[in-house]
């Protein structure tokens, strides 16, 4: 196909124009259907999945972006919503889910517990979801409104459709674990995880 | 174990840690004889009947639950060790996220136990609005515990009507607090803001109207075939049993303990309003559903009856040690000022000694037990979590019931993983 | 002061330590070796009959030299009346009370999180593994005072070792038949899964 198109002399244009609005078509077509039938794999933790069951519930309905149906194994979901914050405990069942969810996928992180720890800067809490799995579309937010999920929702619709399928690089790596085990460098992750504005000055009990 | 365990692996886990296919034995070499076997299976922690990151493990006797063993932790956040590096009115935005289904009510809980830690007496005014924001965290939380049981067991319709009125009282809570969620409504001395106008006629609308939605659902759901037949005579606790187990809130009175905090314990004036204390009778599913709804109405009576006698009146007690100052006054007045400061930087200190107050959550007694040396940090503070104690109760309910009970069972505990894992 | 109280030293004479009053509870302080025993007076005598039990915790101070206390609130659900009963450990020495689970079923999981979280031992109790932790858990007991806010491991070193945690952990014929038969094993096998080594038992390797 390919070989044909650019064969074929179109007076005025470069031989390439062709091919170009046809990849264009092609990723057009994809895209919107990939990105107008997300199947929203609910990791629901905590808090921020309250407001995310008020988001599926009648008022705010996020089938209406195309999320009609809930996936609720990671094997039949296109988009990881991480919503709420995550424990180390929780961290490799996270990881776990991830890497069982087939390509393309995306995750949003709900919330700012899972995008940073939020104000649990503690012993207990994954500083950020980044530092175990990819991340897409961050939603600020202690919990984010329902909006802003909805807002997090089409930013990804967005970054859907600007993917394309003929630039040659794997749409998203399987981004594996090192062999330390880790998806990031260890310094990588001390420096993001570390306290930053109010909580800096909050180490001491007394 | 009088029969042989055997493994059978129902995840199928696919892509190792390192990017490698995992292969995983499906049970074991030699074909294993279901009938004489004993079965494991592996819920949660994510899956969406487990309400939340609760992980059981099931051992089942074909479809019979021989036994549970929950495995929890999987949302512990460490919110008590946290307390202990907060001064005590930055503990109030934890509280919220502990229980997050009925929010206002922990604020209330911890301002209860700070405030008697301090000798701190509040203003009427005040009284009554905490009454208020108890109880629409109770029905708020009560519609949850309706919506996501009544999809366990298969009936959809009860969740979308739940769900309507909780985005109700969202509404009414975010006119207050300007959250949906994340109220933090309460300070120590008194509160974190006053009512806005409209909200006492908004609140009105809701309790004139919230009963029609109640009876809907009591119209669909207590007389129904299938909800009775899967929720009578499932996970029956006695009253022994429950107090054996420390159980409290509505899983203690259904099974016919009639011990209510607000009757018996009363903290808010609760003794000077007129509602009734639910007791079921039998201590199964079908009660604990029963207690919860009537629960519902009986907070509707609260509410109104605190609507109607709000007293006008100052939110905040006077004391300028413990209470802020408003922002103009602490821009342009020295001594306004100066307590400001000092209360920002330094916080409220609390004399040596410690305080418990249990008031009755939507979950059961959340009690806030805090100990202080002095400082304006707490030395302890413990939530006594309902649900988690509640929880308990679990592998001893479900033995010996089919594995679809354990569900409905597991739903009728009512349990918030925020709160159960801390 | 709760009347309770002077029943208690009546007949456990010197095992009962100080009793005060904070904010309108009594508290009474039992000795550690007598706890079983007048957990069970107080829950069975009539006139007492603390029933329920509220809550069981523990308290470090910030000041190193007082003793670890843990905590038992009890309640009499017929007569509307609260104790709270509290047994005083030296924080160097031995830090084991026994379990009043025999009492109250309700304790096992307050004791398992007592446990977890401070690194107390209750003697009797029939399951005392970590509840909130996970079992190799090798950063020590949160909510000791000489824990620090954030740990004691680096954050990668943290995270690496959330991720390396199989998933699936606790769900194995051996894992239940070794809890099963906990009682039985030889005590170098105990004293490795008390360390929380489960993973390396030689058959599972
Ligand atoms: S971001 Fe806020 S609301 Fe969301 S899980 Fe964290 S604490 Fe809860």
């Amino acid at each position: 196909m390919k070989r044909v198109l650019e064969t074929k002399h179109v007076s005025g244009q470069s031989p390439n124009y062709l091919l170009a609005k046809f990849q264009d078509l092609v990723d057009w077509a994809v895209n919107a259907s990939r990105a107008n039938s997300l199947w929203p794999m609910p990791f629901g933790t905590a808090c921020c999945a309250i407001e995310f069951m008020a988001t599926a519930a009648s008022r705010y309905d996020f089938a209406r972006f195309g999320m009609e149906r809930q996936a609720f194994s990671p094997r039949q979901a296109d988009v990881l919503i991480c919503a709420g914050r995550l424990p180390f405990k929780l961290a490799s069942v996270i990881r776990r889910i991830y890497d069982q969810m087939p390509q393309p996928k995306w995750v949003i992180s709900m919330g700012a517990c899972a995008s940073t720890g939020g104000i649990f800067d503690n012993y207990a809490m994954v500083q950020g979801i980044d530092t175990i799995v990819p991340v897409d579309v961050y939603v600020p937010g202690c919990p984010p409104r329902p909006e802003g999920l909805l807002y997090g929702v089409l930013l990804l619709h967005k970054k859907i459709k600007g993917e394309s399928l003929f630039d040659h690089v794997p749409r998203r790596e399987e981004q594996p674990l090192d062999d330390r085990g880790l998806r990031l460098p260890p310094e990588q992750i001390d420096e993001i995880s570390e306290p930053f504005g109010n909580s800096v000055h909050q180490f001491r009990s007394a | 174990m009088s029969k042989r365990t055997v493994e059978v692996e129902l995840a199928t886990p696919g892509v190792g840690p390192r990017g490698e296919t995992l292969r995983v034995p499906l049970g074991v070499a030699q074909q294993p004889d279901l009938a004489a076997e004993h079965m494991l299976i592996n819920i949660g922690p994510q899956h969406p009947a487990t309400h939340g990151v609760l992980r059981l493990v099931v051992e089942l006797d074909g479809e019979t639950v021989v036994r549970v063993i929950p495995h929890l932790g999987y949302l512990h956040s460490g919110f008590e060790k946290l307390g202990e590096y907060r001064h005590y009115n930055q503990i109030i935005p934890l509280t919220d996220r502990t229980d997050y289904l009925s929010p206002m009510a922990n604020n209330v809980g911890f301002a209860l136990a700070a405030e008697q830690l301090m000798g701190i007496a509040i203003t009427p005014r005040c009284t009554v609005l905490r009454v208020i924001a108890c109880e629409m965290s109770r029905i708020i939380s009560h519609m949850v515990w309706l919506g996501t049981t009544s999809i366990d067991l298969g009936a959809f319709t009860p969740f979308l009507w739940a769900f309507q009125e909780r985005e109700r009282i969202y509404n009414l809570q975010e006119m207050w607090t300007g959250a949906r969620l994340t109220t933090s409504v309460t300070r120590v001395g008194g509160m974190m803001a006053d009512v806005p106008d409209d909200f006492v006629a908004g609140l009105r609308h809701f309790t004139q109207t919230f009963p029609k939605t109640l009876s809907e659902i009591d119209r669909v759901l207590t007389r129904n075939a299938v909800w009775v037949g899967r929720t009578q005579g499932v996970g029956v606790l006695t009253a022994a049993e429950a107090i054996n187990h420390s159980l409290s809130g509505p899983m203690l009175r259904a099974s016919g303990v009639a011990y209510d905090v607000r009757k018996d314990k009363p903290y808010l004036d609760y003794e000077t309003y007129d509602f009734d204390v639910v007791v079921g009778e039998h201590g199964d599913v079908y009660d604990r559903y029963l207690v919860r709804l009537e629960e519902c109405s009986q907070s509707n009576r609260i509410l109104q009856q605190a609507l109607d006698r709000l007293p006008d009146g100052p939110i905040n007690i006077a004391d300028p040690r413990v209470i802020l100052p408003p922002k103009s006054r602490a821009m342009n007045d020295m001594e306004a000022m100066i307590y400001h400061f000092k209360q920002v930087m330094e916080g409220v200190k609390a004399p040596v000694g410690e305080a418990y107050v249990g008031i009755e959550n939507p979950k059961g007694e959340l009690g806030t037990y805090l100990v202080s040396d002095g400082t304006a940090k707490p030395v302890r503070w413990r939530i006594r979590p309902p649900s988690f104690i509640n929880l308990s109760a679990l592998p001893h309910m479900a033995a010996g019931h089919l594995l679809s009970d354990l569900i409905a069972i597991n739903a009728s505990v009512d349990i918030v993983m925020g709160e159960v894992d801390r | 002061m709760n009347p309770s109280v002077d029943a208690l030293r009546a007949t456990f004479g010197n095992a009962i330590g100080r009793a005060l009053e904070s904010c309108g509870d009594t508290i009474v302080y039992v000795g550690r070796d007598a706890l079983l025993d007048v957990m069970a007076w107080l829950r069975d005598t009539p006139g007492h009959t603390y029933d329920y039990l509220v809550d069981v915790t523990a308290v470090e101070y910030r000041d190193r030299e007082r003793p670890l206390e843990v905590v038992y609130g009890l309640r009499s659900l017929s007569r509307r009346a609260d104790l709270r009963v509290k047994v005083e450990l030296d924080s160097q020495g031995d830090l084991t009370v026994d379990s009043v689970v025999p009492l109250w079923r309700g304790a096992d999981w307050l004791e398992r999180e007592v446990y977890d979280m401070f690194g107390i031992t209750f003697r009797g109790h029939p399951d005392l593994r970590r509840i909130l932790m996970w079992e190799t858990y090798a950063e020590g007991y949160p909510l000791r005072k000489d824990f620090p806010l954030r740990g004691r491991f680096s954050r990668a070193e943290q995270v690496r070792q959330a991720l390396a945690a199989s998933p699936e952990a606790h769900y194995s014929l051996e894992e239940l038949s070794i809890a099963d038969a906990y009682e039985e094993l030889p005590a170098d096998m105990k004293e490795r899964l008390r360390r929380g080594t489960r993973g390396e038992l030689p058959d599972s390797e």
